[in-house]
């Protein structure tokens, strides 16, 4: 939610303030979370584990750079190239959101898979991580709409955003060896 | 208990100047709340019904032609420096008042009209009179995008009047380091570039320090009842002297009848190279950081 926030300030110097702009950040976040969870929940499938969790977290981290280096040569492009800035600020949304957000989208699901260890929970588990998820998002916004844009350029933002979810990946996968190695040891005693 | 009394009777009598003001027009457009309201000759604007800052544009009914607002009298001032604009570029149209008169003193210029809203566009021409032909045009656009199609189309204005904002609500990405680099490309020679601003607490700091990074020392004029002020800046800077007596003189006359006594205005404008009321290490707005609305409104 931070970063469909700073997405209206990215688009508004090449595809103006109209409501127009909202409504493509916001299709665009919609149809790349509804993707990301379809493919986090397939991924959810097969071997899951706290490792592979990290490592969405770092993709996503990588992928959320390019908004803050390559935007501007972007637009620059979409905007020469596209008249209607309606449909130019839905390409740059596109060309900007959709593979980080897609990505993002796969932790919802991938999180249940993680924390459910038996059927009858499941619900409880999914109903917390939503209320997590979608608290973090409110907070989001409003740290982001009240407080970072008033301290930061936009793209030391992006990059702290980015900083931030790559540590959490770190940590996932650190977490991960860390359980293996008091596994192993469990076995060898 | 008189204080009481004369508290209720203050109370009683403030719904009488609403009743005088009558709104002949209300609507909800995708961006705010339209109402022209009609008071004794005169008939105003507005985008938002409880604030007076918002009174977008006036005009007499009985002398269509006298400039009512004293920000568009205090806008003429430009006119000092490049008395004879060939083609102008109005960013935020009203009620089109200041279209219609600068196309009654240069009746052989071009003038462009940019407006995000076809609400406005719609109201000035049914209530304000708003007058377009093949010299005036209406373009509903962001007021920066164009810009800055007009700047590929190879484009050039004498002058750019900015008149986007208002005191509820600014366009961020209009008061920028880059916007304001654009609008420069986009002058002629010698062209003017006109800002009509609301700037208020910490804004004021940061929106002078992004126009002199941009375009040097300035002048301005403001009108301290609701904080606005003009910000008049040249492409090429400033000289000394910038205003020729003769040509001071005959514009007097002819802005005479539009009721702007242009010489009372020249008295009050303020060269920021003589005097410059902000601070120096003000941060300078850019895409990157534009939080302008809450500059305006944090203390």
């Amino acid at each position: 939610m931070g970063i469909e926030l700073l997405g209206g300030r990215i688009l508004a110097p090449f595809f103006g303030s109209s409501v127009h702009i909202w409504g493509s950040i916001i299709t665009v976040f919609m149809l790349s979370l509804s993707l990301g969870y379809l493919l986090g929940g397939k991924l959810s499938t097969r071997s899951p584990s706290l490792k592979i969790y990290g490592f969405i977290f770092i993709i996503a981290a990588i992928t959320i750079l390019p908004i803050a280096l390559f935007s501007q040569w972007l637009m620059e492009a979409i905007f020469i190239s596209i008249e209607d800035a309606r449909f130019g600020s839905l390409v740059a949304s596109i060309a900007l959101f959709f593979i980080p957000t897609v990505i993002l989208g796969m932790l919802s699901p991938y999180s249940v898979r993680l924390l459910v260890k038996r059927s009858n929970e499941s619900g409880q588990i999914a109903g917390k991580l939503y209320f997590i998820s979608t608290l973090g998002s409110a907070l989001g916004t409003i740290i982001t709409s009240f407080y970072l844009i008033l301290l930061f350029d936009i793209n030391v933002i992006i990059y702290s955003f980015s900083g931030l979810l790559a540590s959490l990946g770190v940590l996932a996968i650190f977490i991960h060896k860390a359980r293996l190695q008091y596994k192993a040891e469990l076995s060898h005693v | 208990m008189c204080k009481l009394i004369a508290v209720l009777l203050l109370l009683l009598s403030l719904p009488v100047s609403y009743v005088q003001a009558k709104v002949i027009h209300n609507e909800r457009s995708l961006y705010r709340n339209i109402l022209v309201e009609d008071e004794g000759d005169l008939r105003c604007l507005k985008f938002n019904v409880k604030s007076t800052k918002t009174q977008q544009s006036c005009y007499s009914k009985s002398q269509p032609q006298q400039l009512v607002f004293n920000y568009t009298k205090l806008m003429m001032a430009s006119l000092l420096f490049n008395v004879e604009p060939k083609r102008i570029l109005i960013i935020g149209l009203g009620g089109g008042t200041m279209s219609n008169t600068l196309a009654q003193l240069y009746p052989q210029s071009q003038i462009d009209n940019v407006e995000i809203d076809p609400a406005v566009i719609k109201v000035a021409r049914d209530y304000f009179g708003f007058h377009e032909n093949d010299n005036i045009k209406t373009f509903t656009q962001d007021g920066r995008i164009f810009i800055k199609r007009a700047l590929l189309k190879n484009q050039r204005y004498d002058w750019i009047i900015l008149d986007a904002f208002n005191g509820d609500y600014i366009p961020e990405h209009l008061l920028t380091k880059e916007f304001l680099q654009e609008a420069k490309a986009l002058l002629s020679d010698n062209g003017i570039l006109s800002s009509n601003t609301f700037s208020q607490s910490k804004l004021y700091a940061h929106e002078s320090a992004t126009y002199k990074a941009v375009f040097g020392d300035f002048y301005q004029v403001s009108n301290r009842v609701n904080a606005n002020r003009i910000i008049i800046t040249s492409k090429n800077g400033f000289t000394d002297n910038p205003i020729d007596p003769k040509k001071h003189n005959e514009l007097a006359e002819k802005l005479a009848d539009y009721g702007v006594n242009i010489k009372f205005i020249y008295r009050s404008m303020v060269y920021t190279k003589k005097v410059q009321n902000w601070s120096d290490n003000a941060r300078i707005l850019t895409d990157q950081f534009s939080p302008a609305n809450l500059l305006n409104t944090h203390e």
